[in-house]
Order: C-alpha cells, then structure tokens, then sequence
C-alpha cells in the first residue's frame, strides 16, 4: 500500500505546462508516484496523457515545471537521463527494429558505444533471469519480426527492465492485446510491484483501471480534472469525470436489415509478411445494417479492407457484388460500385498533405464529369464541391484553397467523409473511422454511419474498440489469424464471450457452420 | 534540433531564405576567387558581363540556355512525381543520334516535314530509353537512380561506338563525329542574322505546354499526386504505375528534344562532346527553378548566363571555369535549405 | 587463349584483385551509410574527390599514408556536408547526393587547376609497392593474387572484416544497423540518431574517398580527369547486390573485378579484337544493371533507408 512520507515519492511531476502552437497539451499538471504504486492515467484521446509522458521520458522539453524522479531534478529533453533515472517508457507504437533479434532490440544502447564487444552470454542470462522474474518468457534469438504483438509487448518491457526501470510507464498497452493476454500483462505488472516498481498505466478503458491501478489521475484538456484513490470510485464516475458529463455514444436504433450488397465467399489471400492474410472468409455485407468487425489488430483486418476496397482480389474464392460476382477489381471499380471507403490512416492513404481541399475533395472521381473532360480539369467545378462538403460537413478551415495539412484530424476526416458520402454511396467502408479524433468529431463521424444505414446502405465498420463496435454494430463478426467468426447479432454477445473469440478459439465449428 | 512547420509564413519568411542562399553562394564564390589570386569584384563583374554584358554575350547565354531548359524541364517533370531520373544525359544522346542519322541525308524531304518528323523520332528515343528503368522500377521495383546513372555510361559508349563506326564522317579527318546535316534538317535562325535558332523557341513552347499540362490537365494532376503521395494515390485508383510510365515518356522525351535542337540547330552534326553535362546540369536547373516548369526558364537563363560568364572571365583573368561549376553545386545545396527554412523554423532542443 | 586459360593465370586475379579494392573501400563506405539508413549518392563525387586530395598530398611531399588519411578525412568533410543536410534538416538524399556529387567533383576540378596550371599531363608520384608476404605470395594462383599486392589492398580486405565485426559485434554497430531498421527505437534507448547517422555517413564518406585514393596512389600514379569513371555509381549496386553485408559486398567487388580484369583479357583475343572496345566499356555497367534487377525480388533492404527521422514526430 502506498505510504505517505516523502521518502517514498519516486517521481514528482511538478506544474508542467507543454503547448504546441494555439494548443495547450499539459496545462500546470502535478503529479507524484510512489514506491510499489499504480497510478492509472485517464483521460480521452486528446486530453495530453501521451504529451505528459513524453515529457518525462524527455521527448519533449516542457515550457515550464519540472520532472524529479527518486528526489533528483531530471534534466529537460533528454531521453537518456530518464533511462539512467530508471524510468522506462513502453510506448503505444512499439519502438523495435523488426529485422533484429529480441535480445539485439534489449541490448541496443545499454552499453558504451565505445565498448568493443557485447557479452551475449551475460546479456542471455540476464534475459533468462527476468523473463523468470517477471512472467515475461520470449526466445531471445528470435527474430522480433516473427512475433506476436503480444510478445512484441514483453519485449517492450523487457527492455525498461534490462535497464534496472524502477518506474514503468505503460502508454495504453492494452490496445494491442488480446482479453487473455491483457490478463498475463496485469500479472506481470503485479509482479513487478511486488517487487518494488512504481507504474503508470495510461488507458481510457475504465475497467481494466479499475482492476489494477491504486490511484487515478484523470486528465481534461490538458489539466488534471481529478485524482483520488480508485477504490473510492465507480466506472460511471470516472466515465464522467473523464468526459465532463457528456454521452459518449449515440443511442443506435437497430437497423433494418435488407438485400445482401456485398458478399465475400470463401475469400482467402496470401500472407503479407506478419500479418495473416484472410483464410476461406465469409461474410454478406447487408443493406441497412452496421456490420462490425471485431478483433485485436494485426490479425487480417487489413487485408479485408484492402479487398472491400478494391486494393487487392481475393487469391480464392469470390467477391460479389448485389450478388454478381466481380472480376475486375481495382480501386476505381470499387469506387464506381458505390463503395464509400474511409480509410485507415487519413494521413498517409487518405489525403495528400501538400495538396489544398479541392484537390483531395476530388482524389477519387478527378476523371469523372465535372471535375475533367477529355484530360482537362476543371478546377471551378472542384473548388465548388470542396465548398459544397465544407458547408455541409462542417469542415472547420479557411477555404477550398487551404493545404489540409494544416487540419486537424477531425477535419481531415471529415472532408473525407464529405468526399465519398456524396454520392449517396451503397456500400461503406469505416476503417477504424473515429480513431484519435476528439469526442465531437467522433460523436460527428458515427452519427453520419448511423444516417447512412438508415437510408438503406451497408456499413462495414472495422474498429479495435470493442465499446464503439457494440455501440454501433447490428451484426458483429470477430477477427482472428484471418479466420471469421459467424455473425452475432446486437446485444447476445458480452465484452467477454467476443474477447474469447478474439484470442482465436471457436472458429473450426464457426466455420463449418458459415458454409 | 527539431523543425516545425510553420502555418502561415509571412512574405519575408518566404523570400529571405533564398535570397540569404544565393548570396551566400555568390561569398563563397568570391572567396575562391580570391584563392585563384584574383579579385573577387572583377571576377563577380567578368562573369555578369560575360553572361549579359553585350549583345553577343546575351545571345551565347540563350544558346547555352535552351538545352538546359529542355533537360530541365525533362528533370523537373520527372521529379514532380517522385521519379529519379538521372538519365536526361543519355536521352539527350539518343535524340542527337536519331538527328544525325536522319538528317545527314537519309531523308530528302522539305525541312517542314524532316524538322517535325525528327523532332518526333527523337522525343521517341528518349522516351524509349528511360521506359526501360522506368518499367523495371514499376514492375520489379529497381531503383531508378543507379540504373539510370548506369545507362548514360552505357549510352555514351554506345554513341562512341558508331561515331567510330558506322555513323563516322568520311570526310571528318578521322575525328568521331557524324556528317553535317543537310541544310534541310537545320532549324532556322530566329532573326536572321543573329546566332539564335529555334531551338531556343521551341524550349520556350516546351516550358508552356508542359506547366500547362502539370496545372491544368487529369495527367498532370495525377503526376503530382503520385508524387507527393504515393499510397494515398494509389488508394484512390489513380494508376500510379501508368502515370510513371506516362511521367518516363514525357520526360525522357523532353530531355531528348535538347539534343535534337542542339544538332539540329547549334551544331549541325554529332561528336561525343556535344553536351558537357546537360543533363546533369538539368537537375540543377529544375531544382533551382522548384519543379515548377515557367520557372525552369529563368532558371536555365541563370545557369548559362553562370556558365557563359565564367567562362569569359576565365579568358580573361585565368580563374578555372571549374568556379561556375562550384558555385552551381553551392546554389543547388543552399537553395534545398533555403526553401526547408521558408517552410519550416528550427527548434533547438 | 579461351577463357579457362585466363582464369587460370595468376596475372588475371592479381589484376581482378586489384580492380576490386577500390571497390571494396567504396562499397564498404556505401553499406555503413545504407545501413545507417542514409542513401549516399555523394559516393562518386568524394572519389573523385579523394583520389585528388591523396595524391595532392603525396605530390606535395607528405608520405603515402599519410597522402591516404588525408583522402579519408576530406571524404570525412563531404560527409558532414551530405549528413548534415540529409539527417538533421531530412533534405532528400536523391538530391543532396547528387549535389554533394556536383560539389565535390567541380571543387576538385578547381582545386587541380589551381594547383596545377600549366601542365597539360599531370605529374606522377611513387605510388604504393606491392608487398610480398613470405610463403603465402608463393602458393600457386592464389599466392600473387591475394598476397602479392599493395598495402592499401591489403587494407581493403582488413577493412571488411573490421566493418562486419563492428556491425555484428559491437554495440556500436548494433546501434548502426537499428538506426538504419527503425531509428524511432534507437531513440527510445536513448541514443541520438542524429548522431549516429551522421557518424555513419562521415565514416563512410572517408572510406568512399580513400577508394578514390587507391586509384591515385596504388593503382595509377597521377590524377587525371574522369579517373573514377562511374565506380561510385557501381558500388551502390554493389551494396545491393552483396544485401548489405559486408561479406558478400566483398565478394559482388572481386566477381565484379573479375569480370572487368576478363573483358581487358578478351579484347586482346583474336575474336575479342574484332568487337568494339566500347562493347567490352559497356559490359561493367550492363552487369551493374543486371546484378540490381535479379536483386530486387529479395533484396533484404535496411527498413528505414532514406527515411528521415525527426525527434517528437511520430
């Protein structure tokens, strides 16, 4: 149990304050851990938890405070000090490099630079001791591009242990993982409290807070809106703390089930490197429904958008189309199927960032009337439907002629939503379409599926937050190794019974059933 | 340190960085100068005057010019979409040879059909010779660079080879070079009188018609976006693959036509020295001129005016023309910062 | 004479030997930047570059080694130069390596006729001796190719297995080659990518520079013009070729060298004479392009080769 006398405290963050431009990140933040504790860090996407860390872990330079970890000031932006201070950093992004062994990815920078070789017998056993320690077990020669994300994560931590962490930072580690493996994380993390490290968990998952922090900060706009002991509150009162009292999701009717759009039989495609391709899938996309796909990511999620996208054919097996089957299958056959496709990273495949808002409010129809005739632009006709999504979508900018790099995420999405929902599309594609968006441009951008499944299209939502995937969903599917669960309809499955299928079990039976 | 975009950059943001560049550029070449033994003011006074200082001087500028615009613009084309073509020395060789082939003789048709008919052959064997790294680079994704620096090394030896071979002047004394073209396959002067041909005319319709494609056509949109995105494009249908092919084309057509107006108009015939480097001299043109096709010309007027310059002041002082070339590399390198640094602020951290 | 004969004579491999070395220091100098994660295209500049400056030193009195570490740290300035550009501030390293190319290249120029005004043929120095190891040199064939040469081709081989341990071996290395995998997770350890990728090119360059000096002060004698010719160009195929390890860079620079040592052997051949030399000139680059096309489909490229990495982006 944490103690309250100073010798105890091992890091104080002490008023920082960090902005970027207009934005303030971190506004006066304070904060103190102690020996053996777990604090969670709460807060939205947004609320500054991850500037707030990078900050300690000298990434960034605050504009002000200062960062004391066992009693000694650390000194600003510098990442090295933090390690010596023995703070470790496992980040939501892995930080590994995929072509080099585990025990090469633990080692890189824990010796002098100027040291003429390495002592792989000693780095072995160190491996060895830990792994046994903590729970962590992972082949040190194996190569870290063989393994799974959760192993990846226990490589993550190994590394901060290698390097004698007395206090872990944990940057929403749960994302990645599975129900089952998030349970082995909990378990190694009470194992190193037990023996003395202090953790700070960052998460917006209110249960798993619950279940292992002692204390919560929670985070607002860049401020600490409230701190308190976690057995002193409730997930309700947290959820509202954390959003300051508004709805998070909007309250989805069930949906109106009609013909099947689009259907995938059979499906399978090749393996690209780590990621499963899909393994004889099959799934109907129907009019007027939300179908959901669940599953921890990695696991063919992506090989599945990229088909409905037109980005790859299926190797086996068919793709259908208002149940005539498709041959030609490109991203403009997609798109001149009515399909509407918001991609996964509206940075690098949604938009140019050096293009203006015509330019990319037109990327995907450029060759059609208005916008060219016979090889020539029409840049007026361009410019007037950039105006016309900026209007109706609410695109806060300064005109069509903005580059939209200087965007934020909310908006960009919502010029892409603009851009392909203006066609009354049939078919949608929403890949993870709300993540890293604030809670407005989520609430926007769910409320505009929600429109378009009750005007009759078919929705096909891929997400890893189970919470917006049972919220919006009227059939959900769960992903796993590329392999397909049977539809579930809204309101039979629990968190739990779909974090099993998550893990992978159930799909032999699932699949005789499907065909 | 750490660079931070900079949202709205204000009109001294955006001029002070390029023109800090070329004036730093233009010290440096000052204190070589100085190196040389020479006065840096006379040198710097020799080279403006050598460039522009007289009529003669102004015309030898713009015959100097007009190839660099061609392969500046076959670079700047190219570079729009992220295509790395280094090969523009080799295209220009391969539009030469198509003119001292077809125009030695070969064909006895009136100029207003040979000029066009080799001017289009020409563009064709440009076009051919950067469609191969270009397909090897969309098909089996080799890098163009290498491949294209290789093939001017292979081209080069190949024209050395029929120059001593089959396309050797008998009456050339035994100097590798090709038969003079008949008057026919010559482009006219522009005013007749002055040492101008239509070479340069026809780099300044080029420059036009390529900013119009690049600004105003499907292609030209296509080109940048591949350019500037690659995975967004494709996610969008454009045919990224296509467009670099169609990119390859026009570029490696563009940089050919600087050795069909150098034969056909310059120097009426085809010898290994026809180009000191164009084609390399064209990467410096188009980044200079920031890709954008209008500002190739001025760009290429810079860079022979440097040239043509220096070359004077070295008659005259005894400083290497080696100078021009330095004080290029210099402008290429500070101008790249420069145009980060209107973008951009640096961040100490 | 048919081929076999010419692979049979110790004078074919202690040239095919010597034809590599150059290549050997280049190349090696090309795969530390690349595995850094810095594409180089300054290489065939700072050859030539190098290759000046080494024999401008030997020429103006210093001793041969000393004429080398000059080279090396000219090579070491065009580095900085290439690395300051292309890693702290991201510039794009197509463009900068060929500028660092442009500069190194005109600025030799320069420098050779300012030191040199008059002359029409330049003035040759007493180059590198080879140097006969005991017993070795006598072994048949492989004695006078591997054991006869140079210092400075002696070095070259050194050289690789210096490189390889350091790459494989070293913490150093380790830090090299993650910089060149993902640099995002050198940060994360607490190491300057900026500072290593830097280090990487400025070594790097050095050694570009001393494959420059091989040709002025142990191959030939003299620096004259376009002396190197390309070489710079084929040793970034060859780094692709030998995967980016240093081993089989090696061994693409001998097979490589051996094929030009032949093709000077086949043109003196009856039916070599009757095809035009410049078909035998050619050959170096058509194999060039050849290595790099076969390579492609499983070349195992470092992950973050000329992506610039930028601290607090992510």
């Amino acid at each position: 149990m944490p103690d309250d006398t100073e010798a105890q405290v091992v890091l104080r963050l002490d008023r920082i304050t960090k902005t970027f431009g207009a934005l303030t990140a971190n506004d006066s933040v304070s904060l103190t851990l102690q020996k053996g504790e777990v604090i969670a860090l709460l807060g939205e996407n947004g609320a500054g938890k991850t500037t707030l860390m990078n900050i300690l872990f000298g990434q960034y330079t605050a504009d002000s405070g200062r960062v004391e970890v066992m009693g000694a000031a650390l000194p600003p932006g510098n990442p090295r000090a933090a390690l010596e201070a023995g703070v470790g950093m496992v980040h939501q992004h892995f930080t590994l490099a995929e072509n080099m062994t585990v025990l090469e990815n633990v080692t890189l920078g824990t010796h002098s630079l100027c040291a003429l070789g390495l002592d792989r017998a000693a780095a072995h056993a160190r491996l060895a001791q830990l792994a046994g320690d903590f729970g962590l077990s992972v082949d040190p020669d194996a190569r870290v591009g063989a393994l799974t994300v959760g192993e990846r994560q226990r490589v993550e931590i190994l590394k901060a242990l290698y390097r004698d962490a007395r206090i872990l930072i944990l940057d929403e580690p749960t994302a990645v993982l599975t129900p089952q493996e998030t349970t082995d994380l909990f378990d190694t993390l009470r194992k190193a409290v037990a023996l003395g490290l202090s953790i700070i968990f960052i998460s917006h998952k209110l249960h798993e807070v619950m279940t292992i922090s002692d204390r919560v900060v929670i985070l607002r706009h860049g401020k600490v809106v409230h701190e308190g002991a976690t057995s002193g509150t409730d997930r309700r009162d947290l959820a509202d703390r954390m959003v300051g009292g508004r709805v998070t999701v909007p309250k989805a009717a069930p949906g109106i089930p009609g013909a099947p759009l689009l259907s995938l039989r059979d499906v399978s495609t090749p393996d690209r490197g780590n990621a499963p391709g899909l393994k004889a899938l099959n799934l109907t996309l129907s009019a007027g429904q939300i179908t959901g796909l669940a599953g921890v990511s990695g696991n063919g999620q992506a090989a599945l958008a990229d088909l409905v996208g037109g980005m790859i054919r299926p190797a086996v097996g068919a793709l259908a189309l208002n149940d005539a089957e498709v041959l030609h299958w490109t991203p403009r056959a997609a798109i001149h199927a009515g399909i509407a496709r918001i991609p996964e990273d509206r940075h690098k495949t949604g938009t140019i960032a050096d293009f203006d808002l015509s330019e990319n409010a037109i990327l995907e129809t450029y060759r059609d009337a208005p916008f060219s005739r016979h090889g020539w632009m029409n840049w007026r006709a361009a410019r007037d439907f950039a105006a016309r999504i900026i209007t109706s979508y609410d695109v806060r900018c300064p005109g069509p002629a903005t580059r939209i790099r200087l965007l934020s995420g909310g908006n960009m999405q919502k010029l892409i939503l603009g851009r392909v929902m203006e066609g009354a599309p049939q078919i949608i594609l929403a890949n993870q379409p709300v993540r890293g968006l604030d809670i407005g441009a989520v609430n926007y951008v769910h409320s505009q599926l929600l429109a378009a499944r009750d005007r009759g299209a078919a929705v096909l939502l891929i997400s890893e937050d189970l919470d917006e995937i049972m919220a919006l969903s009227d059939v959900i599917h769960v992903i796993s190794e590329g392999r397909l669960s049977p539809p579930f309809a809204r309101g039979t499955m629990s968190p739990a019974d779909l974090g099993v299928w998550m893990t992978g079990e159930g799909y032999d039976e699932g699949a005789a059933h499907a065909s | 340190m750490r660079l931070e975009p900079i949202a709205n950059p204000s009109l001294a943001r955006t001029l002070a960085p390029p023109a800090l560049a070329l004036t730093a550029t233009v010290v440096i070449a000052s204190l070589l100068a100085m190196l040389a033994g020479a006065n840096p003011f006379s040198v710097l006074g020799l080279i403006l005057k050598g460039a522009f200082g007289s009529k003669f001087a102004v015309l030898e500028t713009l015959n100097r010019a007009t190839p660099l615009i061609f392969t500046g613009l076959a670079i700047a084309v190219a570079f729009r979409a992220r295509l790395w073509n280094i090969g523009a020395e080799a295209q220009l060789y391969a539009g030469a040879l198509v003119v001292a082939v077809l125009g030695a003789g070969i064909l006895d048709w009136p100029a207003i059909l040979l000029l066009p008919t080799m001017a289009i052959l020409a563009m064709i064997a440009g076009a051919i010779l950067l469609l191969i790294p270009a397909l090897l680079k969309v098909r089996l994704g080799v890098d163009e660079v290498v491949t294209t620096l290789l093939i001017n090394f292979i081209f080069l030896l190949f024209v050395s080879m029929l120059l001593e071979g089959v396309l050797k002047d008998p009456m050339g004394m035994g100097w590798p070079k090709s038969p003079r073209l008949i008057p026919e396959a010559r482009l006219p002067r522009i005013v007749q009188g002055l040492r101008l041909h239509w070479g340069f005319g026809l780099a300044l319709i080029a420059a036009l018609i390529v900013w119009v494609i690049s600004a105003r056509t499907t292609l030209g949109y296509e080109m940048r976006a591949v350019g500037l995105n690659r995975n967004a494009a494709e996610f969008a249908g454009i045919p990224v693959g296509r467009v670099l092919i169609k990119t390859a084309l026009l570029s490696g057509g563009l940089a050919a036509l600087a050795g069909f107006s150098e034969v056909a108009g310059l120097k009426g015939n085809l010898t290994l020295d026809l180009s000191p480097g164009f084609g390399y001299t064209g990467i410096i043109v188009a980044m200079l001129a920031l890709l954008n096709p209008l500002g190739v010309i001025a760009a290429a007027l810079f860079v022979a005016g440097i040239f043509v310059g220096a070359d004077s002041m070295s008659r005259a002082v005894g400083v290497p023309t080696y100078l021009a070339d330095i004080m290029l590399a210099t402008a290429l390198l500070l101008m790249v910062v420069a145009i980060l640094l209107t973008r951009f602020r640096v961040i100490r951290e | 004479m048919d081929i076999f004969d010419i692979l049979m004579t110790a004078s074919f491999w202690t040239a095919a030997i010597r034809i590599a070395s150059p290549l050997i220091f280049a190349t090696l100098g090309e795969l530390i930047c690349e595995r850094a994660g810095v594409l180089n295209l300054g290489i065939e500049g700072i050859m030539v570059a190098g290759a000046f400056a080494g024999w401008m030193a030997v020429y103006s009195g210093l001793g041969l080694w000393p004429g080398v570490l000059v080279a090396f740290l000219v090579g070491m300035g065009f580095g900085l130069i290439h690395s300051v550009l292309t890693v702290p501030f991201g510039l794009s390293q197509h463009v900068i390596g060929l500028g660092v190319t442009l500069l190194a290249t005109s600025s030799t120029y320069y420098a050779y006729r300012l030191a040199l005004p008059e002359v029409t043929s330049p003035p040759s120095i007493m180059p590198f001796q080879p140097l006969k190891i005991p017993f070795l040199s006598d072994i048949p064939l492989v004695g006078p190719a591997l054991f006869a040469q140079t210092p400075l081709t002696y070095l070259a081989f050194i050289m690789v297995a210096v490189v390889a341990i350091i790459l494989y071996r070293t913490p150093l290395g380790l830090a090299v080659r993650a910089s060149g995998e993902n640099p995002a997770a050198v940060a994360a350890q607490g190491l300057s990518v900026t500072a290593i990728r830097m280090g990487a090119v400025m070594i790097g360059s050095g050694l570009m520079a001393v494959g420059g000096a091989f040709l002025t002060l142990s191959a030939f004698n003299s620096f004259f013009f376009e002396m190197v010719n390309g070489r710079g160009w084929i040793c970034i195929a060859l780094v692709v070729f030998g995967a980016w390890k240093p081993g089989k860079a090696l061994l693409g620079a001998i097979l490589f060298a051996a094929f030009d040592a032949a093709q000077i052997r086949i043109q003196q051949t009856p039916i070599g004479a009757d095809i035009p030399y410049q078909v035998f000139l050619m050959l170096p680059y058509f194999l060039s392009i050849l290595a790099l096309v076969v390579m492609s489909r499983r070349a195992e490229v470092p992950a973050a080769l000329m992506v610039p990495f930028n601290k607090g982006e992510r």
